[in-house]
């Protein structure tokens, strides 16, 4: 092979074109297998995998997949499903619009990756595959079986690149590293949907609704994992199933559909959000749900600034605090210096005031700088209200804040005479504590939203963006660009600090280390950014689930410890190599996607 | 033909002395120059005369050393979109679209000047919100309608091809209902048929009431178009006057292909040749169409 100088074909290369599969099965052997390959995997689940009940999730009994089987029950479900819409057969076409083959592939890549997960994580935690019971082996296997036989499936090969004579040995193994890549991409590229056929309203509004329920349903199994085996086979069943029915085409139509009923689909996914908390049985998981509230609306105002406005703000963070602060020094708090105990409205617009007046403060000296220079500048006024927030302590400075004790005890909320400190029963449930709160802060997040949706779409909006894509253009455009990004910035600040004023009553405590620009816990400064850009900049929601799996992430996987930063690092890094546009790209992102075919290239100068 | 038929009525714009300095580098040199409302003025000049320096002078993008700039009577603020709210709108040399929004937004944002509604106004949509967005849209449409570009309205601006983002940038910038139009080398790039369509769609904004002042190379394009052109040669004014008048001009020949005005011999002229030749080869393709056209 390394001998090889210019023809382009190898012995194992077939001729471009031609459909054949990754791997050297013939098709219709490959299909029935990953098909049987899946039901088998169901089958499997039922099984017992180990013999103890010392691994996690109790996978020793037969007839009722538990833990980790359910996931690898769900991918093979998926597997069998898609292998029996490859076939063509009646009344699962509306599965596939974009042919099953590469979902095909990703679902047994999926069932594949979570059950050898799990054996190998019995294996290890238990000492030894002695350990796994006849129900193990048989689902290694047979996920093993349908991954390949999903892998024969035939592709249209890329057009090999002719080699140069003259390039070196090195060279040329960059090269064929380069042509095997881009065949493997081939193999899993799914194709353009077919259109689709238009239902009438109710229909779409039910397909809507389903799938809210769907992703309610799977949130709350990601959310109430319960050991760390458990969650990170979530990961993997979730992520590559999500990708399965990607490839089918299905998400293209049902982003469609939430496209046309946009108002509906906010509507629907706020009450499905108000449903989680009575999916639970006691406040531990309403806990996080509130913090990954907070976390996620204050992304999405960090969104405004950064995904609109395109300002680089490395100390959006200060505003929460602020907010924060503002609201536990007016709440009765006996470690607040101001003997005051204001009702829960002023104290929002105090928090909101407040953050606004340090947006416009800070804003109005910085903004006048551009990219980077912005990034610094604001790095360095979030470091300084962190660090004034800790010298206010009656010995460096005046006693406002009480110091790196911050203020205590500050007391829950009551509204109208309800106590969000105490559980109460609604319509046959306990709501707990935070519970309460996640409706609360719910409420803040559907302000942030519509203030999102709104200005987004409108004139103020639409200079932000052409502020964002080329500034001096848009001054010749008559925008006054000092004032727009001001109004960004500000909008933005308040908006954290009306989160912020909900995250006082929450934690009890306000210290100025909550503040912090990088921590390991959200949300800090660099986390809010990793958590719109990952998700998705210029979107609602790609900060929301860029936030929940920025918090869930860190909160679930105990064991990665020390290494948490590191590994979060790698992520980024490689999210940004291969999904710049982030988990949820936006509508113009989506639009150049759409289009991509007669893009001309970008336009350089032509003379003087 | 149409270039003869206007009357020529109120100054539009009134350059008086406009000089623009870089450090020890003296760009543009007291510069005078007047449009009237219904003219079309061009600015030719070769490579590196200053032309788009003195464009960013008159638009604020540049505060300009000494001299004054006035728009309809009034001196103009040195900020680019005040400029632009008073009334003067302009196009780049390298298109500066907003690549990642769609054409209709792009002019949109052309009617920002135009309009008031305000961030709250925006969160709260009140009645006059929703009357005010439909209007801007009514009104970019429309405009879309007359640069020919109302089918690709949802189309993102980066995916169009290179001549009607040339359109959609004088689209954008009629958006903001200028008195006085500046296109910097509107035709840079495009092939004959390309070129004549802008030539047309100039004379229907001239029309429309608009005074245009254009830069550009292309000379059958100018001495067509234009009702007066001035010259710029290594920041200064050399001559201004009707077609007739600057081709007959030797000083503007010897400009243009290389005789140096003063003692600069150098390389940059002769790339300065090149250029000229360039541009002196494209109007015999055109020729044909254009005797058609008459």
């Amino acid at each position: 092979m390394t001998t090889q100088t210019t023809t382009p074909k190898t012995p194992d290369t077939p001729a471009p074109g031609s459909p054949t599969g990754l791997i050297g099965i013939p098709a219709p052997l490959g299909r029935a297998l990953a098909t049987g390959g899946g039901a088998l995997t169901v089958l499997s689940t039922f099984l017992a995998w180990t013999w103890t009940d010392a691994f996690p999730g109790d996978l020793t009994v037969y007839g009722y997949p538990g833990g980790l089987q359910v996931l690898v029950l769900i991918a093979g479900a998926l597997t069998t499903l898609l292998g029996l819409a490859s076939y063509g057969v009646k009344g699962l076409r509306w599965l596939v619009p974009a042919g099953a083959d590469a979902a095909l592939k990703f679902a047994a890549l999926g069932a594949f990756a979570t059950t050898w997960y799990t054996v190998i994580a019995i294996s290890a935690q238990l000492g030894g595959v002695v350990n796994l019971e006849p129900g193990g082996y048989l689902a290694a296997a047979v996920t093993l079986i349908a991954l390949l036989g999903a892998l024969a499936l035939p592709f249209e090969r890329p057009e090999p690149d002719p080699f140069d004579p003259d390039d070196t040995g090195w060279d040329k193994a960059r090269h064929r590293a380069a042509q095997n890549w881009a065949t493997v991409k081939a193999a899993l590229a799914g194709t353009t949907p077919r259109p689709r056929k238009p239902l009438p309203t109710w229909a779409e509004i039910l397909v809507i609704v389903a799938v809210l329920a769907l992703a309610l349903t799977v949130f709350t199994y990601g959310i109430g994992t319960e050991y760390d085996e458990l969650f990170v086979g979530f990961l993997i069943t979730a992520g590559l199933g999500f990708t399965a029915l990607h490839r089918t085409g299905l998400i293209t139509h049902i982003s469609e559909l939430t496209a046309r009923h946009q108002n509906t689909t906010v509507f629907g996914a706020f009450l499905a959000a108000a449903l989680f908390p009575f999916t639970q049985t006691d406040d531990q998981y309403a806990t996080i749900g509130v913090y990954i509230l907070i976390f996620a609306t204050v992304a999405l105002g960090l969104n405004i600034v950064v995904g609109l406005a395109g300002l680089l703000d490395l100390g959006y963070v200060a505003f929460l605090g602020v907010g924060a602060y503002a609201a536990s020094l007016v709440s009765g708090s006996p470690s607040s210096p101001f003997d005051v105990h204001f009702p829960f409205w002023a104290a929002v617009l105090v928090g909101a005031a407040a953050s606004l007046v340090f947006g416009v403060l800070i804003g109005a000296p910085t903004l006048r700088l551009r990219g980077d220079y912005l990034a610094i500048v604001t790095l360095g006024f979030g470091e300084i209200f962190r660090i004034t927030a800790n010298n206010l302590d009656g010995t460096s400075g005046p006693d406002v804040t009480n110091g790196s004790n911050g203020i205590a005890g500050i007391p829950d909320l009551k509204i109208l005479g309800f106590d969000f400190g105490t559980p109460h029963d609604i319509a046959g449930f306990t709501i707990g504590r935070f519970a309460n709160y996640f409706f609360l802060m719910l409420l803040i997040t559907a302000v942030v939203v519509l203030v999102f949706r709104r200005s987004g779409d409108s004139r103020i909006g639409r200079a932000w963006v052409a502020i964002r894509e080329d500034e001096t253009a848009a001054l010749a455009m008559g925008i006054n660009g000092f004032r727009v990004k001001l109004i960004a910035f500000a909008v933005g600040a308040s908006l954290a600090g009306l989160a912020g004023t909900v995250q006082a009553h929450v934690t009890y405590t306000v210290t100025p280390e909550q503040y912090l620009f990088a921590g390991t816990t959200p949300p800090n400064s660099a986390f809010l950014l990793a958590a719109v850009v990952l998700g998705g900049m210029g979107t609602i929601g790609g900060p929301l689930l860029g936030a929940a799996l920025l918090f869930l992430i860190p909160n679930k996987l105990q064991f990665l410890g020390d290494y948490q930063l590191f590994a979060f690092g790698v992520a980024l890094v490689l999210l940004m190599r291969f999904r710049p546009e982030g988990l949820i790209p936006n509508r113009r992102r989506q639009l150049e996607f759409h289009e991509e075919a007669d893009a001309p290239a970008a336009l350089g100068k032509t003379g003087a | 033909m149409t270039t003869t038929a206007t009357t020529t009525g109120q100054t539009v714009l009134d350059a008086r002395g406009v000089t623009m300095r870089f450090g020890g580098l003296t760009a543009v040199r007291g510069v005078d120059l007047t449009v009237r409302s219904g003219e079309i003025v061009g600015l030719i000049g070769p490579n590196g005369a200053g032309k788009t320096t003195f464009f960013n002078c008159l638009t604020g993008l540049y505060t300009p050393t000494e001299g004054e700039v006035r728009y309809k009577d009034t001196v103009l603020p040195p900020t680019s979109y005040k400029v632009t709210a008073a009334g003067i709108a302009r196009t780049f040399q390298n298109i500066r679209l907003f690549a990642n929004m769609t054409v209709l937004e792009n002019v949109l944002v052309g009617r920002h000047t135009r309009t008031k509604e305000g961030f709250w106004s925006a969160v709260l949509r009140g009645p006059g919100f929703h009357k005010a967005e439909a209007a801007s849209r009514a009104r970019a449409t429309e405009l879309l309608e007359f640069v020919g570009l109302a089918a690709k309205a949802d189309h993102l601006a980066r995916n169009l091809p290179y001549g009607e983002q040339r359109k959609l940038e004088i689209a954008r910038a009629l958006a903001s209902e200028p008195g006085l139009l500046l296109l910097d080398e509107p035709t840079a790039g495009m092939n004959p048929q390309e070129t004549r369509a802008t030539e047309e769609l100039v004379f229907a904004i001239r029309d429309q009431g608009i005074a245009v002042l254009v830069i550009e190379h292309d000379m059958r394009f100018i001495f067509n178009l234009c009702d007066r052109v001035a010259v710029l040669v290594q920041g200064e004014k050399l001559i201004e006057g009707d077609s007739a008048t600057v081709q007959g001009d030797e000083r503007v020949v010897a400009a243009y292909l290389g005789e140096p005005l003063e003692n600069d011999p150098g390389a940059a002229e002769a790339a300065e040749v090149e250029a000229a030749e360039a541009h002196a080869d494209t109007p015999h393709d055109t020729a044909a169409g254009k005797e058609n056209d008459r």
